[in-house]
């Protein structure tokens, strides 16, 4: 049905799908909190509106691991973590008697602890230093094979929470403050002097009467800068050699393709944003725990790449959205009126993991290749069904 | 892989050479380095060192049973069953209903009594472990068997949680307690700690379980049947053997373990928790893997050492990481065996996992 959808897609006049259908689309998003109020409560709020933004530049890199590149990835909230920890060190008072600012915004200039510009933080240094963090469990890793690397990321991504937890004390030092967590962090800013310039650029977020608007605003912006990578990285020669690496590695590797520097970026490139939505959370909460990086996380990420369709940017967006409104907002709501309905007292947010586990499940068994596939990877799910080659399959499609 | 493949000068081609012995001198200091907390620990408190080499042989039994689980599996359809875990968690759950709730044994009641009463609550918890573990395989495996590699491994996550929150709608958030279903004798004491015989009783029934698992395997003709399916699976289908109901049959078995290491878990530990599985799965997972996934004797061996690194990280005094550590060690040591012997201590090396 979806193959059918997707034509009648393909006929519409190049203007409509190319202009006229994205400009509605992005008017109606950034117009959201303009008219939200209008709309029925079930409708995510803005606060929800934020998370669900978060999450869909989380699952927008996971897909480059696992739906480009097909390495199957269960740690990937390391490199949320990572994100949110390099947020939490670089804009707090943890460091605190000593006093180093870097282009900080919104914040008194004597403020003790180490303050950086938090855009410089959450676009270059905390997507670093998660992008490093994947380079560095990537190198000896990316050798193993589909499910023993899903099984040594799985390690990473229980040992690092447990490392942040205990990090009240490594070897003596206080590095993470451990389940305290690091709080407050500094609230994202355009700062005075370019305030008194644009007037509706705010100086501090926090400052502001509809402060969640402005992140969520924020957020759209990360979602497009990440849209537009990804979809540039899908067409490049780096993402076909990705394709090929899922498709057949011995094949890519007999092409030419070096596979462990493929991979590698492909580790780097998603922890990259894996790092930027990290820290964009950890800003927009104020503040960073160990609890928040558990492998339910990691799961929940994959459950986003999978059911909207793995490889699509599209499937995977819708994916993220749906599975984070319905986390943060929809299963409340969903309850409630499932109690009033008939009467029960079941909190459905509790079971949420398991409507999940049994989304992925129905999933896998009806439609695995997720809601909006990519082309080539419902061809590749046909064609091992059907025992052929992809290529043939990718011509029968 | 492609490392190889290049040519090089004359001074890269010693690079392997070099490489193998950084990593057998690294090797070497890891271990000697072992060796030496643990020599330090005999010598400074010799009770508590026996006193946890005892807990830790008692962990790895229960341990192995699960370990034997994944490996059964993973040896038959080369699937990481995350779910397995959660099975063995449905067996304490069962456990606990049966010993405590139904039967209500409480440790005051006498041998003849006690010794047959758990024993049935045993083959119950088998019996429901194993059913369950062969319909997860029915409704949610088989459909996938010429899935790609991945599809069945999702699954097998969703089944995790699946099994998971059952579990937490039906028993609730809360621990689970039993009271010792088995008498709590004290046989000896070491260091002040007594030892019990539930601790010797899951020891002894974990051996006489790993030695009909290998008779079953090695010399039965289901066994064969099994590994005939394990190493190829079409040819097996051609030489007339069932190829579904062998994999169920492993299924089955693999089980059936895991709900008889429920019932030694709450007979130890006598309390239980509905999001125990997942972890526990993953250690005795990482004992298969240890020991060489796929291998009977090497899961055993596995699970035996992760049971001992657990207590002598948490039970030790000197120079150990401590409790708060015991998974990032345990992770840790799955890592670095999957890294740089992926065929584990006994298994045999295969090119195409690694």
């Amino acid at each position: 049905m979806t193959a059918r959808l997707a034509d009648l897609w393909y006929e519409l006049p190049w203007a409509v799908r190319r202009v006229v259908v994205p400009a509605i689309a992005v008017a109606a998003l950034v117009l959201y909190p303009k008219y939200m109020s209008n709309l029925p409560t079930q409708f995510p709020e803005m606060s929800t509106a934020v998370v669900m933004c978060v999450f869909i530049v989380m699952a927008l890199g996971l897909n480059v691991v696992v739906g480009y590149a097909g390495l199957l990835d269960l740690g990937y909230v390391a490199f949320y973590a990572a994100g949110a920890y390099v947020a939490g060190w670089f804009a707090t008072l943890q460091f605190a008697p000593h006093v180093h600012h870097l282009w900080a915004v919104g914040v008194p200039s004597d403020l003790p602890g180490v303050h950086i510009n938090v855009w410089l933080l959450m676009l270059a240094v905390g997507a670093a230093f998660a992008a490093l963090l994947g380079v560095i469990i990537g190198l000896p890793t990316l050798r193993l094979r589909g499910d023993y690397l899903a099984i040594v990321t799985l390690g990473f991504g229980e040992i690092i929470p447990q490392a942040v937890n205990n990090g009240d004390n490594w070897f003596g030092h206080n590095v993470t403050n451990g389940p305290n967590g690091l709080t407050p962090i500094d609230q994202l800013g355009f700062g005075s002097a370019i305030h008194n310039t644009f007037g509706f650029l705010p100086e501090n977020y926090r400052r502001e009467f509809d402060v969640n608007n402005y992140y969520y605003w924020t957020g759209l912006f990360l979602i497009a800068v990440t849209l537009f990578c990804c979809i540039r990285l899908r067409d490049s020669r780096l993402g076909r050699a990705w394709v090929a690496i899922r498709e057949d590695e011995i094949a890519a590797a007999a092409m030419g393709i070096p596979l462990m520097r493929t991979k590698t970026l492909a580790y780097a490139i998603g922890a990259f944003f894996g790092g930027v939505a990290g820290c964009f959370f950890a800003i927009y909460k104020s503040s960073t725990f160990p609890q928040d990086f558990t492998l339910n996380i990691s799961i929940f990420v994959l459950c986003m790449v999978i059911l909207g369709g793995m490889g699509n940017v599209w499937g995977v967006m819708l994916g993220g959205a749906v599975l984070a409104y319905l986390n943060y907002q929809g299963l409340n709501s969903i309850g409630r009126t499932f109690n009033d309905t008939f009467g029960t007292q079941i909190s459905v947010p509790t079971y949420s993991f398991g409507i999940f586990g049994t989304v992925i499940v129905i999933m896998m068994l009806v439609r695995p290749q997720g809601l909006i596939p990519s082309r080539r990877r419902r061809a590749e799910f046909a064609a091992a069904e059907e025992g052929v080659s992809v290529g043939k399959a990718v011509m029968e499609e | 892989m492609t490392a190889t493949a290049r040519t090089r000068g004359p001074v890269l081609a010693v690079l392997p050479m070099i490489q193998r012995q950084a990593r057998r001198i690294a090797s070497g200091i890891l271990l000697g380095g072992l060796a030496l907390v643990l020599l330090e620990n005999l010598v400074r408190s010799p009770g508590q060192f026996v006193s946890v080499l005892l807990l830790g042989i008692t962990l790895g039994s229960i341990y192995a049973l699960v370990a034997l689980g994944y490996t059964l599996v993973y040896g038959i359809i080369e699937l990481i069953n995350f779910a397995h875990g959660d099975v063995f968690m449905w067996g304490t759950m069962i456990t606990v209903t049966l010993s405590a709730h139904w039967i209500g044994l409480d440790g005051s009641q006498a041998w003849y009594v006690t010794v047959p009463l758990v024993a049935v609550t045993l083959l119950a918890a088998m019996a429901f472990c194993g059913t369950m573990n062969v319909a997860i395989e029915r409704f949610a495996y088989r459909p996938l068997r010429n899935a790609p590699k991945l599809a069945p491994l999702i699954t097998a996550i969703g089944m995790s949680f699946i099994l998971q929150n059952l579990a937490l709608a039906i028993y609730g958030p809360r621990e689970q307690s039993a009271n010792n279903i088995f008498p709590t004798n004290v046989l000896f004491d070491v260091g002040g700690i007594p030892y019990r015989a539930k601790s010797l009783l899951v020891v002894l029934i974990s051996i006489p379980v790993l030695a009909a698992l290998v008779y079953l395997v090695r010399s039965t003709r289901q066994g064969k049947a099994m590994r005939a399916v394990a190493q190829d699976n079409d040819a097996a289908r051609m030489m007339g053997i069932n190829v579904d109901r062998t994999i169920g049959f492993t299924f089955l078995l693999a089980g059936a373990l895991a709900g008889a290491g429920g019932l030694m878990f709450v007979m130890f530990q006598t309390s239980t928790r509905y999001d125990l599985g997942f972890q526990l799965g993953l250690f005795a997972f990482t004992a298969a893997v240890l020991g060489g996934i796929g291998n009977l004797t090497g899961a055993w061996l596995g699970a035996m050492t992760i049971g001992l690194i657990q207590a002598f990280n948490e039970g030790l005094e000197h120079h150990v990481p401590g409790s708060s550590w015991t998974q990032s060690v345990i992770f840790a040591i799955l890592i670095l065996v999957l890294v740089f012997r992926p065929q584990g201590i006994l298994g045999e090396p295969e090119s195409d996992r690694a």
